[in-house]
Formats: structure tokens, C-alpha cells, sequence
């Protein structure tokens, strides 16, 4: 491995934001690529990672960021000191990138074949036809279908993994020596996930391109890296291969890092047969309505029946359109639905006018921690609103919001202060105690940990545990992660296309997978073999 | 693409013809009786009786609206109230100076203030950027008479590089009838200049901060292709709309411009109408500057679906 050539090399970068001097984001960095290798760098946000690939391509942010020191090297040529007229000349040709959101990396008001074409009218001087024969033919390497008539598609006409192919094959196709992608799979479902990282496994080797790879993602790291370098907050903590960095990680850092990844095997039994806290009987949903002549609604969810107990963590597990958002919505009418009954602690909801009381019973946490809570009311008007609105005193409804926010681990002293001094985590938090005070019987909680990094999202769970132990409530977990539905469900259902295909104990359902489709959710987590609390493969720890 | 001009085009249509009801309410509802108003305060009544024969005006309101709107259909706008000549002919020989100015007026305001606003938001904060902005402040504040009074003082009287006031159409020959122009045109553009140039900067300024921004510049395009093929393409809604806009204001601007000028375009047509109380003249610019809005809509409507394939529906 040693005698292949390094294509880039950061050596004791450092950068800071302009004016200089205050508080570099990136301290003293320094580690090599060599060809045919991918060096995942993965830290938590803020930890400098995403700063650091834009450095190398050129890209940081004139007005607020530059290097401050130290070289990067790529193939010898030091690219903090190329005329910007070359440095333009380098991307894509030999270096390129590929970013996380493949919704709005590409020009929505452009054919997405031009947006390819325009590399090579860029560099180099080809005539129309050998240009359009050359991305037609990297269309299909990327393994799209039908590459004619995406060619002349706009972005809005394709899917997140699509237009995922597309991005890969405008970075690749000048076959760079260095391809930067930064978090390219974050965005996608599983499944795509899977896909995606093949295919730029296989490119790569191929063209023997060397892989900067920027993730929080653990499973991700455990597929494809040859090599790791972790970061924290601006430093290196520590690299090495993959296989050191996994089983044997030196720093403390390191290892509450990859210890705080969810592994696969399911933790909790089954809860004993408590009261039924909801049952849901064959719930539909269909979205618009029918014309006189033409159908054009949308069946999100048909079919849907499923009970909570007592104490009982029940996950909905789903890809982005499977229909469990709609079911979380409609239990709660918050979205109202179209068929079946909602049984809430023995009362069907469905019919009923007025929902006041009912909306007490069950409380929701949503997905994103910085717009769930109104930024212009302090944590304590947050938390009392809801008590107040029923007849709480205000003064009882002030003490038991100090009470709920000690649970959550924050000190009551903090309900004068307004959400944006909070960090994500303790935001989170602070939405779990507005959504507690209010002693639901059941709580849902939307995606409600898929925007945290791993260490807060373990904190998080361990909370939500807690909860559910010292006070007994129930809660429905909605989310795409398998990893984390395995840490805290006791019951899994497992929804696709609006129908529940598979449901039952956690343990079951996750070890012995009858349906398909599960056993595709399973086999597309990444790395489900990996047991990274116990730094050790699946099979040794069964 | 086909549908969704097709679509737009026929929405047009009722839209149209409420346009005509509304403008042929307005003038019957409105207090006064027009037969008194068209004879003056001396007419016996047999006179009046005789009038309102001939108008029209004793018979049922829904069968003077199908009668007006049957003429409109075959071209005939009625006379003047006050000459006696066709409204048509009025109209159509005060149309070409109108039209002449405003068109100048919209492509000098759009060449000019789409480049400014795309410097301006390329060099965001600078100099260049802050007198373009103050630029626009001023010119969006300054009355339109002032800035006429003004230019005719300098260029016209101090310098005589143009002709004070007038207008020759262009069967007068291309010279005179530019020349005539100039004053006029770069008066009436002013605001939009500031306007349009605005509003670019802000569109550009935002769209610059896209991801897809980022990606053309990691395909190694240098800032000049960044801001013109990819930046200005996804700015074009907000501007098509503001130009929409500005077209639109434009006719209402016209009408103090061409009186400073002495220009006999269709806005002093109205000034003189309004004065001497010539309904049927009122009623058909009236007609005619709502048509003129509908499809100006209807153009800003079609060039959304050219500029964003996503609007294409």
C-alpha cells in the first residue's frame, strides 16, 4: 500500500475565520490519500470536517473564512498557491466533489445533460456530438436507465438517488484524481445508500481515484473506508485504519464515538400484556380529492391497525414515502383520516367534534430541534403554555415545569432563557419536557432523534428511556433508522408504500425478518454485521 | 409546454370580457344622465328624448351592453363626445407615440438596470454596489416632472444636443423622430431603472448562496459564468415579474411625461378627455390599457414557464 502514490496531502492546515486570529475553526490538521484509497474523515458537526474538504477544493467562503497556514498538496502542487485561474482549472478535471443534498446541488431551471455537458465545455475542447456521446456513456456508468430522456430532464423530474448519479457523474466524469464527497448519502434512503456507495466503490476502483469521504456516519465508515481520520472540533484526534479506529480506538474521544453508534441487535423484550393505551383499526388515508371523471388522489396509508400498550415503545420503521409520517399525523388528527378508528385509552377519536381532551392524552415531539420551538418565548413560557391552556395555575404549572426540565437534565434556572442559546441536543431535550409536562399517556416522537449527532442521539434515547420508565408512558417511535428503532422499540412495525408489511416483537422482527422488504431494510443499513458499542463484528457478540 | 401556453391563453379570455363589463358599468352607473351631460345644461327635453333614441339609452341595460360589446367586436368605439370624430381614429393616431416611448422606455430601463443590479450583487458591500443603491434610492424618489425639467435644462436648453419638446413620427424620417425621443425616454426610465436594479441584486444576492451555486463553482466556472448562466437563469422569475410590473406602471407614468414633453401620445389624449368629460373616449383608452394589462400578465405568465421548467404545468 505504501508505495502507491499520494495524490493529496493536508499538511498542518489551520483555518480561520476573517479577521483572523479569533478562533480558528480547523487546528493543525495534516493527513494524506494515497491512490485507490478512501480516507473517511468523520466528527460530529462543527468538528471542522466539511470546512476542511471545501479548503481543499478551493471553495471556502471568501468573506469569512481562509487558510491560515500550512500546505495542501495535490499530486505535488500545492493549491493554496495556484492563481485562481488555475485552481478552476483543476476542479473537476482533478479534483471534484460531491455534496450532500441532492436536491439542491443541481440548477433546477437546467436539463440536467447540459449541467453534465458543461464540464466539458469547460475543459476541454470536444466538438457537440463527441461531448453528448461522452456524458450519454457516463449516464449509463452511473447505471441510470433510459439515459436519453434524462438527459433532457430537469432535476424536479428525478428522484434523490438520481439525481445523486448525476452529481457522481459530473464530478467523475474527467475521471479526477481525486474525488471529495461530502456526506453524498446522508440525504437518501437506505436502500439508495446502499446503492450509491457501490457505485462509487466501483468508479473508483476503476479509475483508481482517490476518495476523501466526509460522513458522521458510522455505519457508512465501517462499508467503505480504508483508512479513517476523526475529528473534533476544529482537531484531529486521532487515524489510522479502519479496523484500528474500530476495534481499538486510542483516544477517549474515538471510542465514546463509535461506541455511541446504535448497533443492529435489538435490546428490549417485549412489555408484558398491559392495558391497551391506542389501538389503531384499519386505518386509510387518501390525499386529494376524486374528480368527476379522473382519480388523481393518493392512498398514503390503507389498512393500518396496530396497538400500543402501557410502558410499550412501538417503532414505525419506513423509507421516505412508505406512508409513516401520515400514520404518526393521523392518530393525533392532526391530519384527519379517511377510514378506521383511533381507540385512545377506550374512546374512539376518530368521530369525535372536540379534541381538547384528547390532545392532552397525546403530545408530539418533532423532528427538528431549532424549528419546533417559537424563538421569541422563553423555555418557561414554552413548557407552561400548554399547562395554563388547561387550567393549571400559573404558579403549579411554573413549578412542575422546573420539575419536568430536571428530568430531561437541564437545571430549572434555565427557563428565562429563549431556544437559540440552547445547543440542538438540549433543544431536543427541552422539546421532550414541553411535550412531557403535560403527562401524556402517549407521547409520539417524530424522526425526533434523526437530526442529532450519534453522542447526543444516544443521550437522547437513554432519556427517552427514562422517561418511559419513571412514568410509565408509551410512545410511538416513527423513524427510517433501523439502528436506532433497534435500541429502544420493544414492538416494530414495519410499514412500505402506505401498507404495514410486517409487525411484531423487536426481537423478532429484527433477527428473523420474514418479509422481504425488511430483510432489504436490514440488509441496507450499513454495516449490520458491525456491534460498534462492544468495538467488535455481530458474530462474535452473539 | 404546448398545454400549459394553451391554458394560460384561453384563462385570458374571460378575463377580457369581464374587463369590458366593468368598463361599460362604470360609465352607465355613474351619476349623472350622459344625455344631459352630451346636450349641456340648455337642452329642451325634446332634444334630450331625441338623444337618448339615438345612444341608445332608453332600452334595457343588458341589451346596451350586447349592442356596445357587438360594436366593440366590428371595431366601432363610438364618437367623440366632444368633436364628433370616430374614438377609433382619436386613439389609434395618439397610439403610435405612446407605444414608440414606452417600448424605448422598457428595453433602456431593462438594459440598463439588469447589469447594475447583477454588479451590484457581485460586489455586494463594496463601493460599486453602495452607489449603485444610493442611485437607485434617488432615482425611485425624484418626481418624474423634475427629472424631465431637469434634462430638458441641461441637454436640451444649455447643450441643444436635443430638441426641447414635440413629437414627429417616423414617416418624418428615423433622425427626428429619435432625436424626440431620447429626453423623453431616459426621463420615464429613471425609476424603473431603480426599481428592476433593485430587485435583481436581492434575487441574485439570494440565489448566490445556493447549493447549486457551489456546485458550478467545484466544476471550475469562473464568477462571470457562475453569475450569468447559473444565477441570473434562476433570478429571472422575480425580475420577469417586477418588469410585468413596471410595464404596467409605465402607462400611468406616461401621462406626465408626455405632458412635460408636449408629446400627443395617448396619455394626453386621456388628460384632454378627462378635462372636456368625453366619456366614449374615457371608456375606450380605458378598454384599451386593460387589454394592454392582460396580456402583459399574460406574456409574464408565459415567460415564468420559458425561464422555470418547474412552473410548466
Amino acid at each position: 500500500m505504501n508505495d502507491t502514490p499520494v495524490v493529496l496531502s493536508v499538511e498542518d492546515v489551520t483555518i480561520d475565520t476573517r479577521p483572523a486570529g479569533r478562533k480558528p475553526i480547523v487546528r493543525n490538521i495534516t493527513f494524506d490519500v494515497r491512490e485507490a484509497e478512501t480516507v473517511c474523515i468523520v466528527g460530529e458537526s462543527g468538528s471542522g470536517k466539511s470546512v476542511t474538504s471545501m479548503a481543499i477544493m478551493g471553495l471556502l467562503p471568501k468573506d469569512s473564512l481562509q487558510v491560515t497556514g500550512g500546505r495542501i498538496l495535490l499530486d505535488g502542487e500545492d493549491v493554496l498557491k495556484v492563481t485562481p485561474a488555475r485552481m478552476r482549472e483543476l476542479r473537476a478535471s482533478r479534483v471534484a466533489m460531491v455534496f450532500q443534498e441532492p436536491m439542491t446541488a443541481l440548477n433546477p431551471v437546467k436539463t440536467v445533460g447540459d449541467q453534465i455537458d458543461e464540464v466539458l465545455r469547460l475543459h476541454t475542447k470536444l466538438s457537440a456530438a463527441e461531448r453528448r456521446k461522452k456524458v450519454l456513456h457516463m449516464m449509463e456508468r452511473v447505471q441510470l436507465p433510459d439515459v436519453e430522456r434524462i438527459y433532457r430532464s430537469y432535476p424536479h423530474q428525478l428522484s434523490g438517488g438520481q439525481r445523486q448519479r448525476i452529481v457522481i457523474a459530473m464530478a467523475l466524469i474527467l475521471r479526477p484524481r481525486l474525488l471529495l464527497a461530502d456526506e453524498p448519502t446522508t440525504a437518501l434512503d437506505v436502500t439508495t445508500q446502499k446503492q450509491i456507495l457501490r457505485l462509487i466503490k466501483e468508479l473508483q476502483e476503476e479509475e483508481k481515484t482517490a476518495v476523501v469521504f466526509v460522513t458522521h456516519d458510522f455505519g457508512v465508515v465501517s462499508e467503505i473506508a480504508d483508512r479513517i481520520v476523526v475529528m473534533n472540533r476544529g482537531d484531529l484526534v486521532e487515524t489510522g485504519t479502519r479496523d484500528e479506529i474500530l476495534t481499538h480506538p486510542k483516544e477517549d474521544y474515538t471510542r465514546m464515538l463509535v461506541s455511541s453508534v446504535p448497533s443492529l441487535v435489538p435490546r428490549c423484550d417485549p412489555v408484558p400484556k398491559n392495558p391497551k393505551v391506542m389501538e389503531v383499526i384499519g386505518l386509510a388515508k387518501r390525499y386529494g380529492k376524486k374528480g368527476f371523471t379522473s382519480d388523481s388522489t393518493v392512498l398514503a396509508a390503507q389498512g393500518i391497525s396496530f396497538t400500543v400498550r402501557k410502558g410499550e415503545i412501538t417503532g414505525i420503521i419506513g423509507e421516505s414515502g412508505s406512508g409513516k409520517s401520515t400514520v404518526a399525523r393521523c392518530v393525533m388528527r392532526l391530519t384527519e383520516p379517511s377510514e378506521g378508528a383511533v381507540v385512545l385509552n377506550g374512546q374512539d377519536i376518530v368521530p369525535m367534534h372536540n379534541l381538547r381532551a384528547v390532545r392532552k392524552q397525546v403530545q408530539y415531539i418533532f423532528q427538528d430541534p431549532y424549528r419546533s420551538l417559537n424563538p421569541r418565548r422563553t423555555i418557561g413560557q414554552s413548557l407552561m403554555e400548554g399547562l395554563v391552556n388547561y387550567g393549571v395555575p400559573e404558579k403549579e404549572a411554573s413549578r412542575k415545569a422546573a420539575e419536568t426540565l430536571e428530568m430531561v437534565n437541564l437545571p430549572a434556572h434555565v427557563m428565562n432563557r429563549y431556544p437559540h442559546q440552547f445547543s440542538g441536543g438540549q433543544r431536543q431535550r427541552i422539546a421532550i419536557a414541553r411535550a412531557v409536562v403535560m403527562e401524556p399517556s402517549l407521547l409520539i416522537a417524530d424522526e425526533a432523534v434523526s437530526a442529532l449527532d450519534v453522542t447526543v442521539q444516544a443521550q437522547v434515547l437513554r432519556l427517552l428511556e427514562d422517561i418511559r420508565t419513571n412514568t410509565g408512558v408509551s410512545i410511538l417511535f416513527i423513524t427510517h433508522d433501523l439502528r436506532v428503532a433497534a435500541q429502544i422499540c420493544n414492538t416494530i412495525v414495519v410499514m412500505q408504500r402506505g401498507r404495514i408489511v410486517e409487525q411484531g416483537p423487536a426481537r423478532d422482527v429484527l433477527a428473523w425478518p420474514t418479509h422481504d422488504y425488511t430483510r432489504a431494510l436490514i440488509d441496507a443499513a450499513p454495516a449490520p454485521d458491525w456491534d460498534f458499542q462492544n468495538f467488535r463484528p455481530v458474530e462474535r457478540a452473539v | 409546454m404546448f398545454g400549459f401556453v394553451l391554458k394560460r391563453v384561453l384563462s385570458a379570455i374571460p378575463v377580457l370580457l369581464m374587463v369590458a363589463v366593468i368598463v361599460f358599468l362604470v360609465l352607465r352607473l355613474s351619476p349623472g344622465d350622459p344625455a344631459v351631460m352630451i346636450a349641456g345644461p340648455n337642452a329642451t327635453p325634446e332634444q334630450l328624448e331625441d338623444l337618448r333614441t339615438s345612444m341608445g339609452l332608453n332600452r334595457p341595460l343588458l341589451e346596451q351592453l350586447f349592442i356596445w360589446m357587438g360594436n366593440i367586436a366590428r371595431g366601432d368605439f363610438g364618437v367623440s363626445l366632444v368633436s364628433g370624430k370616430p374614438v377609433a381614429d382619436l386613439v389609434m393616431d395618439r397610439f403610435g407615440p405612446t407605444l414608440a416611448l414606452s417600448i424605448t422606455t422598457v428595453i433602456l430601463a431593462v438594459a440598463v438596470a439588469i447589469p447594475l443590479g447583477v454588479i451590484a450583487a457581485w460586489q455586494q458591500g463594496k463601493w460599486i454596489d453602495r452607489l449603485v443603491m444610493a442611485g437607485s434610492v434617488v432615482g425611485f424618489s425624484v418626481p418624474v416632472f423634475i427629472i424631465g425639467y431637469v434634462l430638458i435644462l441641461i441637454f436640451a436648453r444649455k447643450l441643444g444636443w436635443f430638441p426641447v419638446q414635440g413629437y414627429r413620427p417616423m414617416s418624418a424620417g428615423f433622425g427626428e423622430f429619435a432625436s424626440r425621443l431620447v429626453l423623453p425616454t431616459v426621463t420615464l426610465s429613471f425609476p424603473y431603472i431603480a426599481l428592476i436594479a433593485r430587485i435583481v441584486r436581492t434575487n441574485v444576492i439570494e440565489v448566490m448562496n445556493e447549493d447549486y451555486i457551489r456546485t458550478a463553482r467545484a466544476k471550475g466556472l469562473a464568477e462571470r459564468g457562475v453569475l450569468m448562466d447559473h444565477a441570473l437563469g434562476n433570478a429571472a422569475v422575480p425580475i420577469v415579474t417586477i418588469v410585468g410590473v413596471s410595464i404596467t406602471m409605465l402607462i400611468g407614468g406616461v401621462v406626465v411625461t408626455e405632458s412635460v414633453f408636449n408629446i400627443p401620445g395617448l396619455g394626453r389624449l386621456v388628460l384632454e378627455a378627462v378635462l372636456a368629460r368625453d366619456y366614449t373616449v374615457i371608456q375606450t383608452v380605458i378598454l384599451l390599457f386593460s387589454t394592454i394589462y392582460v396580456f402583459i400578465n399574460l406574456s409574464v405568465d408565459l415567460l415564468y414557464g420559458l425561464f422555470d421548467p418547474r412552473i410548466r404545468y
